[in-house]
């Protein structure tokens, strides 16, 4: 052949122009819900949290293990808190695995790369545009679970008031507002799960690997947040936030330890996005069978990742008067103190009795861990409490006894231990009839960056 | 063929391309050019470098050393080719979850090709002839079926230059009938076509022009019908009413040799023979044996000469029997 034929039209060559963000979010939003695993997730996520509150609610047996769990079948508002409680424990990092820890790893599956690029022509894009699918999936899956279990808690028990970690009661408007805001604040954490997951995605490709990573990460977190560790530590974790929601059911609300776990999350997901980003920039797509390595995703992603943990370490330890645990004597009693308080006003009034002020019962706590042994510090099931009181126009102290289990996350549970007509028996008589007790058994929350009280 | 025009530059054009992957040498000092219009074939055996040199002509990757031409554009970097480059390497990247009307639909957007909206994917589909199953998931396709969306895809784009990775593979006859006729036409159109393919009747079918590489170097380039005549002797597998007269008779004729063994696809057909020499020598036996009263029933090559070409250039199989000497003036003339 020696004579060359005209192209189609007679068009110059146009430089190829990348395709648009929005064009490609649309894709890759398209081909995450059209998966099975996906809408499968989407429709647990919308019903199951309302049937689980719905059936639990109406049960006598409820999650006392669970914070708000005991309160479940007095408001509506309780279930939602529980579904979030488990929710940060297990379903969001979980979530997080299944959406943005596969999102990059399903094209090297399907050997799909080469004709994503060649379609899309620009990996920045795809990446931006990847991000923004995973997240807006996750945002979706979240919301279904948030609502759902709104729902199915007022549908089961009714828009009543909520009883705080402090024990003070939040009106059904106030409940609605907190809760809505801890389910937003629990975004943050969750974005930096899923920006791990993008990095696992990226760095270990078709590998499994890559789909366990949030998932792993976050179980070794959880297990860190077991243990006795010092509050610089535990609050520079970045699944902090996930704990620290808690601390908005009080009065007044707990932000310190909030601010910094949103801080630290964000951050995270900046870090975890940017390390993602670079590597999937410098990736040899013509490299079919790339299955990341062990190397690569120790250097570039645990070990910044790692250094970052030191950083944040370091800066909140400056930053803030916390030292230790975050669980000190002084600050125990004052909070067992105010939530007694409080609950003494609600059992007042489920028994018509007339009402007293917090400020009139001037109530007191004095706690001890463990006898005169142990330093009274840190966490343990060992702290044995007295709460002092006194009503208007009495002259006797009223005092009852508790004993305290207080988890290294600041989260205690009082179990009243007397006297049975006040706190040692888990019903009250009122004139209708038997009722729960508050003041039986309740949890209460510290702010382990709090300054310490003095006795 | 369409409108001639002489004047335009290639729709490729590569001098000198060289591609490594650590130490293995991928391409080394290629040569390449397609013009309009015209379907050129790339074959070669496995690791010849093929698909590396289709990536390239992509822009999924950038050569090491050589000088490249795309449409007109020298090609410096990654995803740098010019608008009008489509096609596919190591089959067609295809969402399994989404349907055939789906997978097309998003890349039209992606790459603003959706100015036809739905008439666009639609006649890619019909193209192809995948529109009974537009709205069935890509899941249940065929791997022939998956070659024909992925032409179909690369269609969208309404190409200039179309770069297909085997695209007979899986194929059914209908199926094969297609995609041949969509190539064709695309080629009558003014597009030019770059393929590989193992398979030589379906470049004999398609193609204008073949570069034969093996082991990352050029070993032939240029016209179909040269690279057959390249073929030399061939054996050729004969049906006749009377085998051993037909044996006889084969062995009597100048320049015509029986070869020893049967042939290697007929091990139990007792009555073929299969001969070696040149097409005159063929042409002089089938005129002996009808004088002879030998009814011939079947008289065909046992591979196509490209096939023999082919074997022959790269050294991939049992070639005819050459000399050392025709080998080394063959090397020449295709230099």
């Amino acid at each position: 052949m020696t004579a060359t034929v005209t192209a189609t039209g007679t068009r110059p060559p146009v430089g190829a122009r990348p395709a648009p963000v929005l064009p490609g979010y649309r894709f890759e939003l398209a081909k995450l819900l059209s998966q099975w695993r996906i809408r499968l997730l989407l429709l647990a996520c919308w019903i199951a949290p309302a049937a689980f509150v719905a059936a639990v609610s109406l049960q006598s047996s409820l999650p006392a293990d669970t914070v708000f769990g005991r309160w479940m079948n007095a408001t509506g508002w309780a279930g939602a808190l529980v579904v979030l409680d488990f929710s940060c424990s297990w379903a969001l990092p979980l979530l997080t695995a299944l959406v943005a820890g596969d999102v990059f790893a399903a094209e090297d599956r399907l050997g799909t790369w080469r004709h994503l690029l060649v379609a899309v022509r620009s990996p920045r894009r795809i990446f931006v545009a990847k991000g923004l699918a995973s997240l807006t999936v996750l945002l979706l899956l979240v919301a279904g679970l948030a609502a759902s279990g709104i729902v199915g808690g007022l549908a089961a028990v009714g828009n009543r008031p909520l009883a705080g970690l402090d024990g003070h009661l939040l009106a059904p408007a106030d409940a609605a507002a907190t809760v809505l805001l801890a389910w937003v604040c629990v975004l943050a954490p969750t974005v930096a799960f899923a920006a791990v997951g993008l990095l696992g995605s990226v760095a270990l490709g078709r590998s499994p690997m890559g789909l366990l990573m949030p998932a792993l990460l976050a179980l070794v977190l959880q297990l860190a947040q077991l243990l006795p560790l010092p509050v610089a530590v535990r609050t520079a974790l970045p699944n902090s936030a996930f704990i620290a929601w808690r601390g908005l059911f009080t009065s007044p609300a707990q932000t310190g330890p909030l601010l910094i776990g949103l801080a630290v999350s964000l951050v995270w997901a900046v870090a975890a996005t940017a390390l993602a980003y670079r590597l999937f920039l410098r990736r040899d797509f013509t490299d079919l069978t790339y299955d990341g390595s062990g190397r690569r995703v120790v250097v570039a992603a645990v070990l910044p990742l790692a250094a970052l943990v030191v950083l944040t370490v370091g800066v909140i330890a400056v930053a803030t008067p916390a030292t230790g645990s975050g669980i000190e004597k002084g600050k125990l009693q004052d909070s067992l103190a105010t939530a007694y308080a409080h609950l003494y006003r609600l059992q007042t009034r489920e028994l018509h009795r007339p009402d007293v002020t917090e400020a009139q019962l001037g109530a007191s706590a004095s706690c001890d861990k463990g006898g005169s042994r142990v330093l009274d510090r840190g966490p343990g099931n060992d702290w044995r409490c007295v709460v002092s009181w006194h009503l208007p126009g009495a002259s006797a102290v009223g005092s009852a006894i508790y004993q305290l289990d207080v988890t290294a996350d600041g989260r205690y549970v009082a179990d009243g231990d007397g006297p049975k007509e006040v706190n040692g028996y888990f019903q009250v008589r009122t004139p209708a009839g038997d009722a729960p007790n508050p003041l039986w058994q309740f949890d209460g929350n510290v702010d382990l960056l709090a300054s310490t009280p003095k006795e | 063929m369409g409108k001639v025009d002489e004047n335009r530059s290639p729709a490729v054009r590569a001098r000198g391309i060289t591609k490594s992957f650590g130490d293995v040498v991928a391409l080394d000092g290629v040569d390449l050019d397609v013009v309009y219009g015209q379907v050129h074939g790339l074959v070669g055996p496995n690791g010849a470098g093929k698909t590396t040199l289709l990536g390239l002509l992509l822009g999924l990757a950038v050569a090491d050393g050589g000088r490249l031409e795309i449409l007109g554009t020298p090609v410096g970097r990654t995803l740098a080719v010019p608008q009008g480059v489509a096609g596919f390497v190591d089959g067609p990247g295809l969402y399994p979850s989404l349907t055939a009307r789906q997978n097309l639909s998003a890349l039209a957007s992606l790459g603003r090709y959706d100015a036809d909206g739905a008439t666009g994917v639609d006649d890619a589909l019909e193209q192809v002839g995948l529109t009974d199953v537009a709205d069935d998931r890509v899941r249940g396709f065929s791997l022939g079926m998956r070659q024909r969306l992925g032409l179909a895809a690369a269609l969208l784009t309404k190409p200039r230059l179309l770069v297909l990775d085997e695209p007979a593979n899986g194929l059914d006859p209908a199926g094969k009938h297609h995609v041949h006729r969509v190539i064709a036409g695309l080629a009558a159109d003014g597009t030019a076509v770059v393929l590989s393919s193992h398979r030589m009747d379906d470049l004999a079918a398609l193609c204008s022009e073949v570069t034969i590489l093996a082991t990352g170097r050029v070993v032939f380039s240029g016209p179909v019908s040269k690279l057959a005549a390249e073929s030399g002797e061939l054996d050729y597998r004969l049906l006749t009413s009377d085998p051993a007269a037909a044996h006889r008779l084969a062995s009597e004729t100048p320049g015509l040799r029986v070869a020893p063994g049967r042939d290697p696809a007929q091990r139990l057909d007792t009555d073929v023979l299969v001969v070696r020499g040149p097409v005159p020598a063929v042409d002089e036996l089938v005129v002996r044996l009808v004088r002879a009263g030998v009814a011939l029933r079947e008289l065909a090559p046992v591979v196509t000469p490209l096939e023999a070409a082919f074997l022959a250039l790269t050294g991939a199989g049992t070639a005819p029997v050459r000399t050392g000497q025709e080998e080394q003036m063959d090397q020449e003339d295709l230099r």
